[in-house]
């Protein structure tokens, strides 16, 4: 038995400590928001926050993770300015590849000192979009960004 | 969303069901309510509308991103005149009956969801919005034309009376269905023409979206007990296996069953983990296939000499021999376009639970059509007990059209007596993709003293796509989907040919003989075709020492829609003003699937390095009527940062007689820094409505090509035009 805390909330699984954590997510948690594509870290979809930092779940065991926390899209505010941004600039086409590129983002968004638009675009050559949505999520991000400062301000 | 919508829910409802009924003469709307049996119907897409208000629309196409489910319920409740608050969007499931009218079945390809839907959804709209207004005269006892229709409610201005179509629909149901009911004027349309958000986005967006691979208990009640299935597979073409360790994989905790069948050796497991750890322990031995010597230089050289052996006659106008004997110039290329991948995201996978007396089938399909006729010869069920939930697709890029995971899936379950997922790994979706077809092309052209293009001689070599699916269709060796874009003999591809007008043309095809497996790719062989069309056209215009806009407006005097989208594009990226040094731009226009486009390209070149950067793409396309302009500027935006993929890096490997590339390490994909600022024109234009989701690919490459050869004066004549290709072309000159 495996202890995680996803999304604020603990879990026990019944799983061996290599499981794969994008997997144990997918198949026994049934958090399917996280996506498999590669399984080798290399495009992105899997990408869930651990303590806060943007990780691909296709490349980390379970026992790395134990008694830290863990944060899928779903567990990402609904309010959260890269969720409405994505919303208001119709980032996603086939969105397959977006909570990861959400997620991602979100996790760049929180780095201090804060990142501009610039900066965090400049970090996303790690993740793959097939339906070329790339213009998007960069006016997407322009979007969120702007959307944080007018919150921060309030 | 629910993403399906069951017969029964349909029979259940009260209120106007109107369904359109594709027969072989065209199609007609029908009343769900004149018969009690729905059968006979066989309606393809529905409209209901119920008596608490709400208008039902269900859409059999696939939404793999277009905004397929959002567009043709826009066209529907448009002429409907329905409140866009009061719609509710379902994905419908597979029948006969939401075949595509200008398509063979019910499947999402050729960009043909509205250029195939909008006569009949803007019918059954109207013909609902008719049925209303009577039912609404009759109940006042007033003239129906002083009845008026406006967002959901039928008014009576006089008497200011107004009753919803919730209201209305029971009446109205009772009504015949008007044969030609008055459609909407241009300057009445209320959602066709401008830029709806999409239906798909909000949950996409909250990670709540159910793709293939997402299918589960959770989601499907059916899926308790589902079982997981990872296939191990042949590493060459025609490969058997010589041995492997059943006992091994059977003994790792959670495997279930261990199936031989014809793909490979499957693992059924209790989770995806336990399947591929017990495929691991398989360690399958194989033969070495039917092409062990078979690799990239291999395959080049062999499509190369295919050039010179005979094919079959495609087209023949004039006397090209003549045109070229007595050109003033004569010009003569190659070019080579090889094998590119699919590479969805969401990697192929179906889930199938197949019982006595039904199957149902999860699955991210683009051929719902294949997919009854796949479950249908494995479980020997009758069609109308194969259930297809079309789920949302992690893109397609036409592979889903392939049922190849379908049946996988079907059979498994079928063997097990469970649902089962088959997950097709990133490796397995690379190997044993079915790619598009690479191509040789050598082109003979003559120029008269005027400069003026008198004859073209094509020769086109291919593996073909068709011969492994459908030999029937191959007619004298020649395969017409490897042909589109060059030149077009099928009823449903709406000008997919050569625009230029050329008095001396001879085009032959000679098929390639390989055991690779090619399938459609986002404009099927229209892209491999253009390239070699339109970077041609260049150096045609370059010999005949014209500019080359010019010498294309020159050779297409009586096609207005290409002169237009080209003379727009190069008005909007400054076509002939300077460019900085260093830099180069180029043009290329094509047209297909009912629709022309043009694109420029500016880009400049490394040229210690090799690397190509492109700067910014402009792209003029008509297409006829516009439905959802935003979605639209999507697709070509979409397809281009896809086509330009394929223009600088994409290029399957092959080694020992089979695929060697495997993941998107050793596969690269554009990736965000290398996307160039796009800019998208609509021409506006009245002429009937042509496809988009494909139409950003076929101009792409050769503009790049072009582009290239104006910043550096050097011809590469293939792709991808990665820094290698790049600096042994500049090393040569």
């Amino acid at each position: 038995m495996i202890s995680l805390n996803v999304n604020g909330k603990n879990y026990k699984v019944d799983v061996p400590d290599d499981a794969t954590l994008l997997w144990v997510l997918r198949d026994h948690l049934r958090m399917t928001g996280t996506k498999y594509s590669c399984g080798i870290g290399e495009c992105g979809a899997c990408t869930v926050h651990i303590n806060g930092k943007a990780e691909r779940s296709c490349v980390i065991p379970v026992s790395q993770v134990k008694g830290k926390k863990i944060t899928t899209i779903e567990g990402l505010s609904e309010n959260h300015p890269v969720k409405k941004a994505w919303i208001k600039e119709q980032v996603p086409q086939c969105g397959f590849c977006q909570p990861g590129v959400m997620m991602q983002v979100a996790a760049l968004m929180s780095q201090k000192p804060a990142l501009n638009a610039d900066q965090i675009i400049s970090k996303m050559d790690d993740v793959i979009c097939r339906c070329g949505t790339y213009l998007r999520i960069k006016k997407g991000i322009k979007t969120a960004v702007q959307m944080a400062r007018k919150e921060a301000k309030k | 969303m629910n993403p399906t919508i069951s017969r029964r829910s349909f029979l259940k409802a009260t209120g106007l069901t109107l369904a359109v009924s594709i027969t072989p003469m065209g199609y007609s709307i029908l009343n769900a309510a004149e018969k009690k049996d729905l059968k006979p119907f066989n309606p393809n897409a529905w409209l209901q509308i119920t008596s608490d208000n709400k208008v039902t629309i269900s859409i059999g196409n696939s939404e793999m991103g277009q905004g397929v489910l959002t567009s043709q319920s826009m066209i529907l409740a448009d002429e409907l005149e329905a409140d866009w608050k009061q719609v509710r969007i379902r994905q419908g499931g597979a029948k006969p009956e939401y075949k595509n009218p200008i398509l063979p079945g019910q499947i999402t390809v050729g960009s043909a969801s509205i250029r195939g839907f909008y006569e009949p959804l803007r019918k059954a709209g109207a013909a609902g919005r008719a049925m209303l207004v009577k039912a609404a005269a009759e109940t006042w006892n007033v003239p129906e034309s002083e009845c008026i229709a406006v967002l959901g409610t039928v008014k009576h201005e006089k008497s200011k009376r107004s009753l919803t179509y919730g209201q209305l629909c029971e009446k109205a149901a009772k009504l015949e269905v008007p044969k030609d009911p008055p459609l909407k004027k241009e300057e009445e349309f209320r959602y066709m023409g401008k830029s709806m958000p999409r239906v798909d986005v909000p949950e996409k967006v909250k990670g709540k979206a159910v793709y293939g691979l997402d299918v589960n208990e959770v989601n499907f009640k059916d899926l308790k007990d589902m079982h997981y299935a990872v296939i191990a597979r042949p590493p060459a073409y025609g490969a058997k296996p010589i041995s492997f360790d059943q006992k091994a994989a059977e003994q790792v905790k959670g495997v279930v069953k261990v199936i031989q069948i014809p793909q490979g050796i499957a693992v059924c497991a209790t989770s995806t983990e336990a399947a591929l750890k017990g495929k691991e322990a398989l360690k399958v031995q194989w033969d070495k296939g039917t092409h062990p010597d078979m690799d990239n230089a291999f395959i080049e050289k062999l499509m190369l000499s295919d050039l010179d052996k005979p094919g079959g006659k495609v087209h023949e106008a004039g006397d090209v021999r003549k045109a070229l004997a007595e050109a003033s110039k004569k010009v003569e290329a190659t070019y080579y376009i090889p094998a590119v991948a699919h590479a969805t995201m969401e990697p192929m996978n179906t889930t199938a639970y197949v019982r006595e007396d039904r199957c149902d089938i999860w699955s991210p399909t683009q051929n719902q059509s294949g997919c009854v006729g796949a479950a249908a010869g494995i479980t020997k069920l009758p069609p109308e007990k194969i259930h297809v939930h079309t789920t949302y697709l992690g893109c397609g890029l036409g592979r889903r059209a392939f049922g190849d995971f379908v049946g996988e899936a079907v059979s498994l379950s079928k063997n097990l007596g469970k649902p089962v997922k088959v997950l097709w790994t990133r490796e397995d979706d690379i190997k044993y993709d079915r790619f598009r077809a690479p191509m040789t092309h050598r082109i003979q052209a003559a120029l008269d003293t005027q400069g003026q293009l008198v004859g073209w001689s094509h020769k086109t070599a291919a593996i073909s796509i068709l011969r492994p699916v459908n030999p029937a269709a191959v007619k004298d060796g020649t395969d017409d989907y490897c042909l589109w874009g060059l030149w077009d003999r099928n009823p449903f591809t709406w000008n997919a040919k050569i625009q230029y007008e050329i008095p001396n043309l001879y085009i032959e095809f000679a098929m390639t003989d390989l055991p690779i497996p090619c399938w459609p790719w986002r404009a099927v062989q229209n892209g491999p075709n253009a390239f070699a069309i339109e970077c041609f056209m260049d150096e045609l215009a370059h010999a005949a020492g014209k500019d080359p806009l010019e010498f294309r407006l020159q050779n297409l005097k009586n096609n207005k829609r290409a002169s237009r989208v080209l003379q727009t594009v190069a008005e909007k990226a400054g076509w002939g003003k300077p460019i900085p040094k260093g830099q180069g731009r180029g043009i290329a226009q094509a047209a297909t699937f009912g629709t022309w486009t043009a694109q420029v390209a500016e880009l400049s070149v490394d040229k210690n390095t090799g690397r190509i950067e492109v700067h910014r793409v402009v792209v003029a396309v008509d297409c006829g009527p516009v439905i959802n302009p935003g979605p639209l500027v999507e697709q070509l935006e979409g397809g281009i940062i896809l086509a330009l993929s394929t223009a600088l890096k994409e290029e399957v490997k092959f080694d020992k007689g089979g695929v060697a590339s495997s993941n998107f390490g050793d596969y690269p994909i554009l990736r965000m820094s290398e996307v160039p600022e796009i800019e998208v024109h609509i021409v506006k234009s009245t002429d009937r409505i042509g496809g988009i989701g494909e139409l950003g690919i076929p101009a792409l490459a050769p503009a790049v090509a072009n582009a290239f050869f104006n910043a550096t004066g050097v011809r590469i004549r293939r792709i991808p035009l990665t820094p290698k290709v790049v600096m042994d072309a500049l090393k040569k000159t």
